[in-house]
């Protein structure tokens, strides 16, 4: 500090604190909307305190769904959003450090074209290029499987860069090591250069399970089967699926459900999430 | 491009290594671009094959740009990023400004303003919908109190702000962030020669500060604009829905709509482009722009 101003750090605390607030509030509302039996939310205005609800909410938010206007419980929904998350993310961090791992350590033609074919894919987000590419999902017969959520969105020129970018900081002393003593590439990768990626692999796990578990647009696309419904998207069926008014009780409910796994992992690796999220920037 | 100064050797190793990233960016990636490129320049046969697609030129642009709801689309989606963009920086400063002041509470402020970028787009419309909503939310109850009638149903300048807050709302966390690894990279004799010569804190803030924090403002301003264009596609269909009467029908949501609700390929698949080349440029400013990084 280079002058101690009380009242400046009184101030502060009370805009920071004002700050968190707001920023907490929409969920908290949530939180507490969750927990109200169905009539609090006919007329009036939302409650802010706790009901006495929240275990028949969640239960039927889990178990039943709104089966009637044809969304699935949301049990089912979590499960395929994590094993969709886990795939995406998986299969990023896979193919990355791969091709990484080529464009480093070998010397090949065409080398530098391939470095491109990826870098391309930064530029062409699902965004523009929906219909193309629905129509190659639909021809591969992809529609409505695990293998049409997850492959299409797994390759990842920002995990590839942050591998390049790690490997050409390994000294090189360890690879001559390696080939003196008769290690292969493969060996080498496997038992070097795979251990020592293990804090990058982890950052980039927590960036990557965050942008699988919240896809929205792409399990929209190719989601008709109720069965597949991840429930970030399904989330939206919920509110305008029905007749009215949404069941507010039971979408809360399903938003504090979809919220919670993605906010916990970066609650709980809060540095690894820092050190994800500025890395893969650069 | 560099590679190690000794490399393995391998004929078909390398290339068996880059094939699956490879592979699935030609067939998920390249290709439907391609295919978007070459449907923006026909008209769609009609689906019994009876009359073929047919090359048309440019026709497609031309329709979309003499379009009024494509134009309207265009200054929706302007209006959108610019007002995400700011609201969402603004605040991140602010609060990486105060949070930079503190010793002891600086972590526990941290935690506790990261975690919404947990939440998924789509996910903070709904929150942020629900409070805004006009019969039970707290919002309009709260408006009402001070004379403002709220109804985003039929107000398409409350809908538009209800769509910022919701967009801005999770893309602070990721600005404060920043903002915040931005302020404390910056070196302290420097505020302390300052405040030596006499500098007010105000002064230090807009003269020493704000100036070397701008490779990360103009970085976060990118990365800003390309979220609020492309990733708020969730916030718009889950809430809004583009309504009412267009006036929150962002570029995203439109290409979609366009696409798989009315059919309209030829015109899809133009907006496809525009939209590809608006990602082209602003990569392409990001990308130049880090070569050039000012460190310090």
């Amino acid at each position: 500090m280079v002058e101690n101003n009380r009242w400046g750090n009184f101030f502060a605390h009370v805009v920071l604190i004002l700050g968190v607030a707001i920023i907490v509030f929409p969920v908290y509302v949530a939180i507490i909307a969750s927990t109200h039996p169905p009539g609090t939310f006919v007329r009036g205005v939302m409650p802010l305190w706790p009901g006495t609800h929240a275990w028949e909410n969640y239960t039927t938010a889990i178990t039943e769904g709104r089966s009637r206007a044809g969304t699935p419980p949301i049990g089912g929904m979590l499960w395929n959003s994590f094993i969709m998350a886990m795939a995406i993310t998986i299969g990023k961090l896979s193919i990355s450090i791969l091709s990484a791992f080529a464009i480093v350590y070998f010397r090949f033609p065409f080398r530098i074209l391939f470095f491109w074919i990826i870098f391309l894919t930064l530029m062409l987000p699902v965004e523009v290029r929906i219909v193309p590419t629905f129509q190659v999902v639909a021809d591969f017969g992809m529609l409505n499987s695990f293998a049409g959520l997850s492959i299409p969105l797994i390759a990842s020129a920002t995990a590839t860069f942050l591998f390049r970018q790690f490997f050409m900081t390994v000294p090189e002393e360890l690879m001559e090591a390696a080939r003196v003593d008769g290690a292969g590439p493969m060996k080498f990768f496997k038992d070097i250069l795979l251990p020592l990626s293990v804090t990058n692999i982890a950052a980039l796990f927590v960036i990557m399970f965050i942008y699988g578990w919240n896809q929205y647009l792409w399990p929209l696309l190719i989601t008709t089967d109720p069965e597949y419904y991840t429930i970030v998207m399904g989330i939206q069926r919920m509110v305008t699926g029905g007749d009215s008014e949404p069941l507010w009780h039971l979408v809360m409910a399903t938003v504090v459900l979809a919220a919670l796994p993605p906010v916990l992992v970066i609650l709980f690796m809060q540095r690894l999430f820092v050190k994800g999220l500025t890395e893969t920037e650069k | 491009m560099q590679t190690k100064r000794m490399t393995f050797s391998g004929k078909w190793l390398p290339y068996a290594l880059l094939a699956p990233q490879v592979i699935i960016t030609l067939i998920f990636f390249i290709w439907p671009s391609f295919q978007a490129l070459r449907q923006s320049v026909y008209r769609q046969g009609d689906a019994f094959g009876i009359r073929p697609d047919t090359f048309v030129w440019f026709d497609n642009f031309k329709a979309l740009f003499a379009d009024p709801l494509y134009l309207n689309s265009l200054k929706v989606t302007f209006v959108f990023s610019v007002g995400t963009t700011l609201l969402s920086m603004s605040v991140a400063l602010l609060f990486a400004v105060m949070v930079n002041r503190m010793i002891r509470s600086r972590d526990s402020y941290t935690t506790f303003l990261v975690w919404p970028y947990a939440i998924a787009p789509a996910i903070a419309g709904v929150l942020w919908w629900f409070i805004f909503n006009p019969s039970i939310g707290i919002m309009p109850y709260m408006l009402d109190m001070v004379g403002y009638d709220w109804n985003h149903r039929r107000d398409g300048n409350d809908a538009m702000i209800m769509v910022i807050i919701a967009s801005a709302w999770r893309q602070i966390s990721y600005n404060f962030l920043f903002f915040l690894a931005g302020l404390q990279s910056i070196p302290h004799s420097l505020i302390e020669a300052a405040a030596i010569d006499g500098a007010s804190r105000f002064k230090r803030f807009w003269t020493i500060v704000f100036p070397l924090l701008s490779p990360i403002t103009f970085f976060l301003l990118v990365i800003n604009i390309v979220y609020a264009m492309f990733d708020t596609f969730g916030v718009i269909h889950a809430t809004t829905e583009g309504g009412p009467a267009q006036a929150t029908n962002i570029l995203v949501y439109k290409v979609y709509r366009d696409g798989f609700v009315n059919l309209n390929f030829g015109s899809s698949a133009a907006q496809s482009v525009v939209l590809m080349g608006i990602v082209i440029v602003l990569t392409v400013i990001q990308f130049r722009y880090i070569e050039r990084r000012v460190n310090y």
